[in-house]
């Protein structure tokens, strides 16, 4: 953290988490109005895709009320997106995790890249948007000064464990230490026993972060999958406190 | 419960508190007399992208006034790096209060500096809820950015 330009900062509640707007660029009304923008974004992806409203379009698809196509646009989108994780993640990743349609695992990181592209096409290239703890992070957080992310110790809350640094990058992180175990294993249904957390970091947050959730689904068999992933690197805390981490991971571990 | 929301908001509070005193940042700081002098020559870092840093020493924070009472703290810099934390003043008008502050601020001091000489701008970590949100660093983060 060296000098900062005069920025701009912006937390808004949505999808049941917080949502962390960290704009280094100089502020300008476009990037006023592009941070208004992706606000009113997530509060739109939430009301499409919330599995918590029985109103919304992925509730009622779903339930067999209405049909794809009757959905907004970005659920296809979505979906397929979905589907093509499931793929790369050889089934680790579903949107139909429990076996009810809920792509949930993919909607946030993907609300959040691209909240991150529309304050980038109103002129903001050093960004940082965090949606619940994972991050999609834009240019660096000075000139010459890459962004610096904690990793959350998973079992000691509030020390870090790791530092990840770099540029146009996104981190994403998947555990129970926050809301207990709630990511379900898709191929037995119930929830995955996993690493304390696992930390992907990628390029883009949509497909990251549903990389680490398949990852953390994936348990024990994430580093082999991670390590041959060209463009990803991962970090995983165990129950028992062990670390390991792909040989490409950015950044510098805390002494443990 | 009453309790518990009580000691996250002071927890936060003191974790702001703790991360506003950048190093970087020596004129917000009430200097140690016997380090007055020394704060505002900078020395030459060891860690060339973190520019300037106010010389080793202690350093005393202003009183702040809190919702939950005065806080005070003081600052120990080696080689542009917080190494030590001391609480001096600490919310102490009622027997609540001192139970809080005896939980939290042990603890927020561990929080502020393993955060702090991180010198980081953000945090990953397990996906939190609103309430959650409180009682990260991220929000200490968002908080003393603003």
């Amino acid at each position: 953290m060296s000098e900062f330009r005069r920025g701009l900062r912006h937390v808004e509640e949505a999808m049941g988490t917080v949502f962390s707007f960290d704009v280094r660029d100089t502020r300008t009304p476009a990037i006023e109005a592009a941070v208004h923008d992706a606000v009113a974004w997530l509060h739109h992806v939430d009301e499409v895709f919330s599995t918590y409203r029985s109103d919304s379009a992925i509730s009622r698809l779903a339930r067999g009320e209405i049909g794809l196509d009757d959905c907004p646009a970005e659920v296809r989108e979505v979906l397929d997106l979905c589907e093509r994780v499931g793929t790369a993640t050889r089934g680790w990743f579903s949107a139909t995790p429990g076996g009810t349609l809920d792509p949930s695992g993919l909607v946030k990181g993907w609300a959040v890249e691209r909240a991150g592209q529309l304050l980038r096409a109103a002129g903001a290239h050093h960004t940082c948007v965090n949606g619940g703890g994972d991050l999609q992070l834009s240019g660096e957080a000075a000139p010459g000064i890459p962004w610096r992310v904690g990793i959350a110790h998973p079992l000691r809350p509030g020390e870090l464990c790791a530092v990840v640094t770099g540029r146009d990058l996104a981190v994403a992180t998947s555990g129970s230490a926050e809301r207990g175990p709630h990511i379900l294993d898709p191929h037995t249904r119930a929830p995955a026993a996993g690493p304390a957390s696992v930390t992907v970091v990628g390029p883009g947050l949509t497909t990251t972060d549903a990389y680490a959730t398949a990852a953390f689904a994936m348990g024990a068999g994430a580093q082999d999958w991670l390590e041959g992933l060209d463009g990803y690197e991962g970090l995983a805390i165990t129950g028992d406190g062990e670390t390991w981490r792909t040989p490409g991971f950015p950044g510098t571990s805390c002494a443990a | 419960m009453r309790r518990a929301v009580l000691t996250a908001a002071s927890t936060s509070a003191l974790v702001v508190l703790l991360l506003s005193l950048k190093p970087h940042q020596p004129a917000a700081l009430t200097g140690d007399p016997a380090q007055a002098g020394a704060a505002s020559a900078p020395t030459p870092s060891g860690r060339p992208s973190q520019g300037s840093h106010p010389a080793d020493g202690t350093y005393t924070g202003a009183p702040i006034r809190t919702r939950y009472g005065t806080v005070q703290v003081t600052a120990t810099v080696k080689a542009g790096r917080l190494t030590a934390v001391k609480v001096l003043h600490a919310p102490s008008e009622n027997g609540r209060d001192r139970e809080i502050a005896a939980y939290a601020l042990p603890r927020l001091t561990q929080e502020a500096l393993s955060a702090h000489s991180a010198h980081i701008d953000a945090v990953s970590g397990a996906s939190y809820t609103s309430a959650g949100y409180v009682q990260s660093l991220q929000s200490a983060l968002d908080r003393a950015g603003v």
